[in-house]
């Protein structure tokens, strides 16, 4: 059993009680919520006749569904508009704050609770959505709930939970030139495998990790889920605080001196205990690509499609039904395969610094011939940044769309679809057969950069051929 | 005209049924409730949207379209099943398909949490076993009793040792797994535990 690590600190200090059945109940500390997982939650609260127990202690967005072309309200899909309709009034009627389009403070979830300083170091947050693990770049202990998980939040800010068990994950040396956060997280999930998080939570550390920005961290922390475990994080540093500072809901003035303080004490000790560790070099991580339908079946841009034999036979399954669904042969070249779409955002690769390196790929390059290229800013703070850096100029002079902050194309629940077979080449976490929107559509998972660098060259390309000329 | 459906109440100690195989693993919840059937505000309609990209490709020879399937409610599955995102709409479209238990080499955390959140039991066993069932049902059908108590599933001629959580065994013996009462009856502790938390009080509201 792990002890006095980061994970231990928070999960004691947020401990109300322990269950008669065996779990513990932990307090949630922030509570995030958006329009697709929230229905529901507050029509069983109606049910049984509860009230939102701390409406100050949830926040709401509204992402999933929104349109990123024509945000003028109603919304053409009837369906959408009712959603965020219900999400509007129960906000309203439950006394919740919610950043709504045009609020100036609307976008993604995981990308705006950290660019408004609501995810600290030292929190629970829970979010009806997998990808809460991201806030975990920040030293909080961030997990995805449940529908019934959300009405329980709701109804007493707190859940049943089982502790998890803690992997630190030591990152030695540095990733190279033209190597990012996300080819990190892929090579991560590639090698410990998809199910080997599940009752995990993952320590993300080491020299590679402490030298990533906190933009870069919140990509690694993103996809902990990825790998199964439900929540991942990193010890917070000055990075941290910088990062953190003057933030609007960030402690203020004489707060601030004192949450700092009170930060730092939370990072996992020195001489902390682990129920696991697996280390990895970071030098060795090439531009990283999938080519399969797990996050895990990925393999350098330079790499063939593995052969049955070079794969464990536990994941040959998977492998023969990702061969006959992409469309590849073992033995394969990933380099040069022909794409069809591209698209750059979601919560794993939206945010401005994600936006800057695409940007700087593309900078007096056009897209390929009948390309579709699109860039979905994870926020509207992200879109305003961009445009003051005039990045949405260069994205739409190489012949990119520019569009309104979402989720869009990562799991397609708005018009942004794949059709047909067509393969993205996409800055999102998930290559799930369908994912995109499109039943026999196909995803390969990439960092930004190497996106913008398939979007010129309208097939994969070693994005450093491009950046290093 | 249909019935409303009944969501499980209470303890759980006994399910009874006739079983289904679903093989594959890292079955993720976007297979099982593809996003678009998410654009709703409740999950009534979800029953017959479960797995439809996968029944679609596969014309009617999905297990879920088999005819010799047809009221089946224990799910045969392999491992880390329902991976990938935390919509519930995945377990609470199977239960709205007839699925009342799930047994199965492993599953994915978020997924396993929302069963036991909505009152179906998940049960784990070794890869061979699963393997043995499912060889079972290539050839004829299968019913199961199983007794969570005892936690063993029996047939006329097989017999499993289910493994299960003991959390989560007490949840459902208890009926402790619908949450939300149990965890109120700590109103006082929840109230104590918000005034100590040290970032409460650090932070600017918005």
């Amino acid at each position: 059993m792990s002890q006095d690590t980061l994970f231990d600190k928070v999960w004691d200090l947020h401990k109300v009680a322990s269950l008669p059945g065996g779990s513990d109940q932990i307090f949630v500390g922030l509570h995030l919520i958006h329009e697709v997982t929230s229905p529901q939650a507050f029509g069983a609260l109606k049910d049984k006749n509860l009230k939102v127990k701390f409406p100050q202690r949830t926040v709401a967005t509204v992402d999933h569904i929104v349109p990123t072309d024509n945000q003028s309200r109603p919304f053409k899909d009837n369906l959408a508009e009712q959603m965020i309709d219900t999400l509007e009034k129960n906000c309203t009627e439950h006394k919740i704050k919610f950043f709504n389009i045009g609020s100036g403070n609307q976008g993604i979830v995981h990308v705006v609770a950290p660019e408004l300083g609501l995810t600290q170091p030292g929190m629970t947050i829970a979010c009806g959505d997998s990808h809460t693990s991201t806030h975990g770049a920040f030293g909080s202990i961030a997990f995805g709930i449940g529908t019934s998980q959300v009405r329980d939040v709701l109804a007493s800010q707190t859940i049943a939970m089982n502790k998890l068990k803690v992997r630190q994950i030591w990152c030695e040396n540095k990733l190279s030139n033209g190597i990012y956060a996300k080819d990190l997280v892929l090579n991560i999930i590639n090698q410990l495998g998809v199910k080997a998080g599940v009752g995990y939570a993952y320590e993300f550390a080491g020299p590679a990790i402490s030298a990533l920005s906190m933009e870069e961290r919140m990509t690694v922390c993103n996809m902990s889920i990825e790998g199964g475990a439900r929540c991942g994080y990193i010890n917070p540093d000055e990075k941290t605080f910088s990062y953190m500072k003057d933030k609007l809901c960030a402690p203020q003035n004489e707060n601030w001196d004192k949450a700092v303080k009170w930060w730092k004490s939370l990072k996992s000790s020195d001489n902390c205990i682990y129920d696991d560790v697996f280390k990895l070099d970071a030098s060795k991580v090439e531009p990283t690509i999938t080519w399969g339908i797990t996050p895990g079946q990925s393999i350098g841009v330079n790499q063939k499609i593995p052969s049955l034999n070079e794969i464990h036979p536990n994941d040959q399954f998977i492998a023969r039904e990702a061969y006959e669904y992409m469309g590849f042969k073992p033995g394969q070249s990933i380099k040069n395969t022909p794409i069809d779409v591209c698209f750059i955002g979601s919560c794993t690769n939206g945010r401005i610094s994600d936006l800057r390196v695409a940007a700087q790929v593309l900078e007096d390059h056009k897209v390929a011939k009948n390309m579709k290229a699109f860039v979905v800013p994870g926020s509207e703070k992200v879109a305003k940044e961009a445009k003051k850096e005039g990045l949405d100029k260069i994205f739409i002079n190489a012949g990119f769309q520019w569009r309104e902050p979402g989720c869009s194309m990562c799991l397609a629940m708005n018009s942004d679809k794949l059709i047909g077979n067509q393969v993205s080449a996409s800055s999102s976490n998930r290559n799930f057969k369908g994912r995109q929107g499109s039943p026999n559509g196909r995803t390969l998972l990439m960092s930004p950069a190497m996106v913008a660098a398939a979007s010129i060259t309208g097939k994969v390309s070693d994005v450093r051929d491009l950046i290093n000329k | 005209m249909s019935i409303k459906f009944k969501t499980p109440m209470g303890k759980i100690s006994r399910l009874n049924g006739k079983c289904i195989s679903l093989v594959g693993d890292d079955i993720d919840t976007d297979r099982i409730i593809p996003a678009r059937f998410l654009k709703c505000i409740n999950f009534d309609s979800l029953a017959k949207s479960v797995f439809d990209d996968d029944r679609k490709t596969l014309k009617g020879n999905h297990p879920f379209d088999l005819e010799t399937n047809k009221g089946s409610s224990i799910l045969i599955v392999n491992s880390n099943f329902g991976c990938g995102s935390s919509r519930e709409h995945a377990p609470q479209a199977l239960m709205r398909w007839g699925i009342k238990a799930i047994i199965g080499e492993s599953f994915a955390d978020i997924f396993y949490s929302n069963c036991i959140a909505i009152g179906i039991p998940c049960f784990t066993l070794p890869k061979k076993s699963i393997k043995e069932i499912q060889r079972y049902l290539d050839i004829k059908n299968l019913f199961f009793e199983i007794n969570l108590f005892e936690s063993t599933a029996k047939a006329e001629d097989l017999k499993f040792n289910l493994e299960i959580k003991e959390t989560s065994k007490n949840m459902f013996l208890s009926g402790e797994w619908d949450a939300t009462s149990k965890l109120l009856e700590n109103e006082a502790l929840i109230k104590q535990k918000l005034n100590d938390l040290p970032y409460i009080n650090f932070n600017s509201s918005f």
